[in-house]
């Protein structure tokens, strides 16, 4: 693998984002907008209820855990649309860069990007809401790893989806998160599931986190176990991405979709 | 080694339509090929496949030797190409899309070489300007400077002056020309222009539905077949592919 290759879709993502308003802002603004509208949900949750629950660690650190989730699958994928919308397969394709180098460049330019937003977060959600990370311990480290690591699966699931069935497809990506969300306990207890729920949360790595996050907040102790488990789940997931994403793209260079990616042939 | 490019037996079929039906050729150092053909030939797809973004059937590509279906990457290295189809990403600048091929070409002294092509295309004025604001022929100009980045050993080019005035098309034939004529590489052309040919090509091939037809010199090609002018032949080739190749 050459490094100079996956630097240069870093650099590329780089000279965008530089040189454009529009790809800077939602880096961050959607993802403080999140972390200001649940800092005063919890607040008022804070004030209503009787129990004396503080609502901040476990409602808005789940936001801010779930929005750097979405943070990296966007990253992924905002990096490989600016090929799809500069139909710049044909030219980027027809370079020494294997998949590998690509994918890699992919996941640097998320790390960069979500970066942003996670910092922008925090730094809203301590000094607005008073959220303490020292709540979660070093428990902290593993849950924004296994989040990083499904954000990176997801993104490069959603590009081979794009890739595979054309830029209309983009549209199927969008709205993952939002599908996954009910399943992963991102605000309640995996126990609020019907039974068929709780059986899909059990593959999906974030549901981990969720629950670790909330045992430690209502001063019990997270399962380094559970934690450890979606850790794997999220690596073997994005092992399976990035086959997946090889599978389609040799489907595509076999039926010369590369090179008329906008035709959308699906042959 | 004198050959470039060895295309050995290639076959590309789109279901029940075969695209390139077995056909050999070979690009020599120094030398410029004209891959001629009507629409539809076959040409484009393969320069696809030569490129490794769309896979034979069957058959072999190799590039100075390299077998670009095992060793993809190291043979695209000695490669480069420009169509008037693959425009550089116009929302970068004409210096930033150098410096992201350079790096994915692995060009060494980047910087030199980006500011060589910029002189050499007469791009220096529009280094900053983004790709997508330029006209189609200052374009056409960034894709070959692109194309000349890693000094190539094979150069592809898909009907490269296509929107190009002629006074500018002229200028770029001439700076192919010199490319062959002083570096290591070979060029395979595509154009409809046959004037174009004739003038730059030591070699061309006709190709008819994915069928290499005939081969010869430009230049006596045309009496060789009893047309008076490569275009005659180019209009006998995609009317009636059939009669030249019982001749």
């Amino acid at each position: 693998m050459y490094f100079t290759r996956t630097g240069a879709i870093v650099l590329r993502q780089f000279y965008l984002m530089r040189g454009s308003l529009s790809r800077v802002l939602p880096l961050f603004v959607w993802a403080g907008i999140d972390i200001v509208l649940w800092g005063f949900i919890t607040k008022y949750l804070n004030t209503v209820a009787s129990s004396g629950f503080n609502f901040v660690p476990s409602l808005l650190g789940a936001v801010l855990l779930w929005d750097f989730l979405i943070r990296v699958m966007q990253g992924v994928t905002m990096t490989f649309f600016e090929d799809v919308w500069s139909r710049n397969f044909l030219n980027i394709f027809a370079t020494p860069l294997s998949i590998s180098e690509y994918l890699s460049g992919l996941v640097l330019s998320s790390i960069a990007s979500s970066s942003v937003g996670l910092v922008v977060m925090v730094v809203l959600a301590t000094a607005l809401f008073g959220l303490s990370f020292f709540v979660y311990g070093v428990m902290l480290v593993p849950f924004f790893l296994v989040l990083f690591m499904c954000g990176i699966a997801l993104g490069i699931l959603g590009s081979s989806v794009v890739l595979r069935l054309g830029p209309p497809a983009e549209w199927f990506v969008w709205p993952i998160p939002a599908i996954i969300s009910p399943f992963v306990g991102v605000f309640y207890p995996l126990s609020t599931l019907p039974r068929w729920m709780r059986f899909i949360s059990l593959a999906l790595p974030p549901s981990y986190v969720f629950e670790g996050m909330r045992a430690i907040v209502s001063g019990g102790t997270s399962s380094a176990r559970g934690v450890f488990l979606g850790a794997c789940l999220a690596l073997l997931y994005i092992l399976f991405a990035c086959w997946f994403f090889a599978r389609v793209y040799r489907h595509a260079v076999q039926t010369g979709l590369i090179a008329r990616y906008s035709a959308e042939t699906l042959s | 080694m004198s050959e470039v490019l060895a295309v050995t037996q290639l076959r590309k079929t789109y279901g029940e339509v075969v695209a390139v039906d077995r056909i050999s050729f070979e690009v020599r150092r120094k030398e410029i090929v004209g891959l001629l053909g009507p629409n539809g030939a076959g040409k484009t797809t393969t320069i696809n496949m030569i490129l490794g973004v769309l896979t034979p059937d069957s058959g072999r590509i190799s590039i100075e030797g390299i077998d670009i279906a095992t060793h993809r990457s190291q043979a695209l290295h000695r490669t480069n190409f420009a169509a008037v189809y693959a425009p550089l990403p116009g929302n970068l600048t004409v210096q930033q899309n150098l410096r992201v091929f350079g790096l994915l070409y692995g060009v060494g002294n980047l910087v030199e070489r980006i500011e060589e092509l910029l002189r050499q295309f007469d791009l220096e004025k529009f280094r900053d300007v983004k790709c997508g604001v330029l006209s189609s022929g200052e374009q056409t100009r960034v894709s070959l400077a692109k194309a000349m980045l890693n000094s190539p050993q094979l150069l592809l080019l898909d009907e490269p002056t296509a929107s190009l005035d002629p006074a500018i098309a002229r200028d770029i034939r001439s700076k192919i020309k010199e490319f062959a004529a002083r570096g290591t590489g070979g060029v395979l052309w595509t154009s409809h222009n046959m004037y174009e040919v004739e003038e730059v090509c030591d070699r061309v091939l006709f190709l008819s539905r994915g069928k290499i037809l005939l081969e010869g010199d430009p230049k006596t090609l045309p009496r060789e077949h009893g047309k008076a002018t490569l275009e005659e032949l180019f209009i006998s080739v995609a009317r009636e592919p059939l009669t030249l190749e019982v001749e």
